[in-house]
């Protein structure tokens, strides 16, 4: 499985209520979930988003309270995969579950900037860095986290299991 | 390099050989845990699933103890779902009000988790069983779903700190001391994502309640999991407690630990943690005059009978202080029968204390025994953030039973040596 996409980058600690503010909990729906994310960080990111595009962060992605939610917003706003130098527990259980694929790189993470065109291959764990002409090497999914997300989710992927 | 104690148990339950930190595993669940609140929405999801039986009637447990006796409709809605769930489903292990008892206090009494198991539970306190030397995480209510349906879950590895416990604790101190003062030393997010693995000589002085109190406040320095080597205490509480085989894991000499404490028990003083973080702790030296308003002592980390008999050996003979409600609720219906056919309860009556049926209750700030604004407890619950226990502007001070009952007495936060 690979994704392609340009690169939206944010720092450290990015917690589950920027990406998704409490106040719009009252509805689980993805879409409109999606119509908010990231909003209390970067007002323009809802409007800049493109289909396929990655998010690259610092250290703690999706730290705070464990809101399923914030990688529900993520997923539906277009983003094809999140790379960052580390996660919050919660929020990584929670985004596999959801079938939002995550890759922790250190390395990519730091030297991937804004706008660059990346790309990533789930079975290998490599990153390329189309723009610096650059790889990094993430530890790749196994077989089974591969499946999760390509059924869409924990859910998806059990009921495949089972049929 | 070596294992770990946690490794050890998801390798094997992975069917591996070798497991290493940060690697993604797929592992066999021994039990799936659920209560009140969380199975609903798991319910929800399995039916998503389109399963349409459990992987196992017997490896799944069902504890509606949040919100029971129920307190309202909307609880009453809820577990009656989930009852009529465990039916269909033909689940053995769904505990109605008259055997429940809190989950995590439960579970070990009932046999249900023993040595070497793996479990996930959808509430974050399922660490708890790690004091069996079992590997024990809080999930969410997907991760409930799914294990229902496979009887699997997927984990990543955790790296491991070491605690060497080592000395015999002084009078009066207990489990509730030594996790709040490990946690006053590391922070609420000194074992983030990790194993927090406790051994040493003395261990021996620790009984099974104090070491379920440690390993169920393992996600308040959060922990993935906490967990006990096992010894023959462990030994004997599985034989005492469950039919079932247990398998005893020891980390490997040449494990890797991120990083080693040693903790010399003998100094561990009466620690107090106060709001609004566990990790705000201090001695019970060290805290000045704070008047308050309610003591409860119960909970997943203080429900258990050595939790009562401690109350009781403060409470005897003495009078709680006119200025506050002291409210008692044994974890579960085991425990309260013991104490009650101990003579626990004609103390804790003839003091002024009112003892309640096991639920959660005022832990999470349910029922039976809200704050108002601006008033204090002393709890020997595990969570002191705002707005806990009721009121955005009340404040609950954690504390072992032997401290919460000598402040039920003295009105104030007290030692029992001060009385
Ligand atoms: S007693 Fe408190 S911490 Fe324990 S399971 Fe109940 S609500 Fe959670």
């Amino acid at each position: 499985m690979n994704v392609k996409g340009k690169v939206i980058k944010y720092g450290d600690n990015v917690d589950t209520d920027v990406i998704i503010p409490a106040r719009y909990l009252n509805t689980s729906d993805p879409a409109e979930l999606a119509r908010h994310c990231m909003e209390d960080l970067d007002k323009t990111f809802v409007s800049r988003v493109n289909k396929g595009d990655i998010l690259v962060a610092g250290k703690n992605f999706g730290c705070g309270s464990s809101r399923e939610h914030a990688p529900i917003a993520i997923k539906a706003s277009g983003i094809s995969c999140v790379i960052a130098e580390t996660f919050a527990r919660i929020f990584f259980r929670n985004a596999i579950n959801i079938g939002l694929p995550i890759l922790e790189c250190p390395e990519a993470a730091r030297d991937i900037s804004e706008g660059d065109e990346v790309s990533v291959d789930f079975t290998t764990g490599v990153i390329t860095n189309i723009t610096k002409g650059k790889q990094y090497t993430a530890a790749p999914f196994p077989e089974f986290m591969q499946e999760i997300i390509a059924a869409g989710g924990l859910v998806g992927y059990i009921r495949k299991q089972l049929a | 390099m070596g294992m770990t104690m946690t490794q050890k148990i998801l390798a094997d339950h992975a069917g591996l050989d070798k497991v290493t930190a940060g690697q993604l595993i797929k592992a066999r669940l021994d039990m799936v845990l659920g209560n009140d609140i969380t199975t609903p929405v798991a319910v929800d999801e399995f039916k998503k699933i389109g399963a349409d039986r459990v992987f196992d009637v017997n490896k799944i447990a069902i504890v509606p103890d949040h919100f029971t006796p129920n307190k309202d409709i909307k609880s009453a809605q809820q577990v009656k779902y989930i009852r009529e769930f465990a039916k269909q489903m033909g689940i053995v292990n769904f505990f109605e009000v008259g055997q429940m008892g809190v989950e995590h206090a439960l579970l070990p009494e009932k046999g249900l988790v023993v040595c070497g198991d793996v479990v996930i539970g959808a509430d974050s306190h399922t660490c708890t069983y790690g004091a069996l030397g079992a590997f024990s995480t809080g999930v969410g209510s997907t991760d409930m779903a799914a294990g229902m349906a496979t009887g699997e879950a997927w984990f990543k590895v955790p790296e491991a700190m070491k605690f060497v416990l080592k000395g015999k604790p002084g009078p009066w101190v207990t489990g509730k001391d030594i996790i709040l003062h490990i946690i006053g030393k590391i922070g609420v997010d000194g074992a983030l994502y990790k194993s927090m693995e406790f051994t040493g000589d003395g261990l021996k002085w620790l009984s099974m309640d104090d070491r379920f109190t440690i390993a169920n406040m393992a996600i308040e320095a959060g922990a993935k999991n906490g967990i006990f080597e096992v010894d023959e205490k462990t030994i004997e509480y599985v034989k005492e407690h469950s039919q079932r085989e247990y398998r005893v894991f020891k980390a490997d000499e040449d494990a890797e630990y991120t990083d080693v404490y040693e903790i010399d028990l003998s100094e561990v003083k009466l620690t107090v943690a106060f709001p609004h973080l566990p990790e705000n702790t201090k001695t019970i030296d060290e805290i000045g005059d704070i008047k308050i308003d309610q003591v409860v002592i119960g909970s997943c980390t203080n429900g258990r009978i050595e939790d009562m008999r401690m109350a009781a050996k403060v409470l005897k003979g003495r009078k709680v202080h006119p200025d506050v409600r002291c409210i008692i609720i044994p974890a579960t219906q085991k425990v309260w029968k013991q104490a009650m056919d101990e003579g626990l309860f004609s103390i804790f009556i003839e003091a002024g204390a009112a003892v309640s049926t096991p639920t959660c209750g005022p832990c999470l700030g349910g029922h039976m025994g809200i704050l108002a604004q601006g008033e204090r407890a002393v709890s020997t619950t595990n969570r002191n953030f705002v707005g806990r226990m009721g009121h955005p502007e009340s404040e609950i001070y954690l504390a072992s039973p032997a401290v919460a009952a000598a402040s039920a007495v003295a009105g104030k936060i007290a030692s029992p040596d001060s009385l």
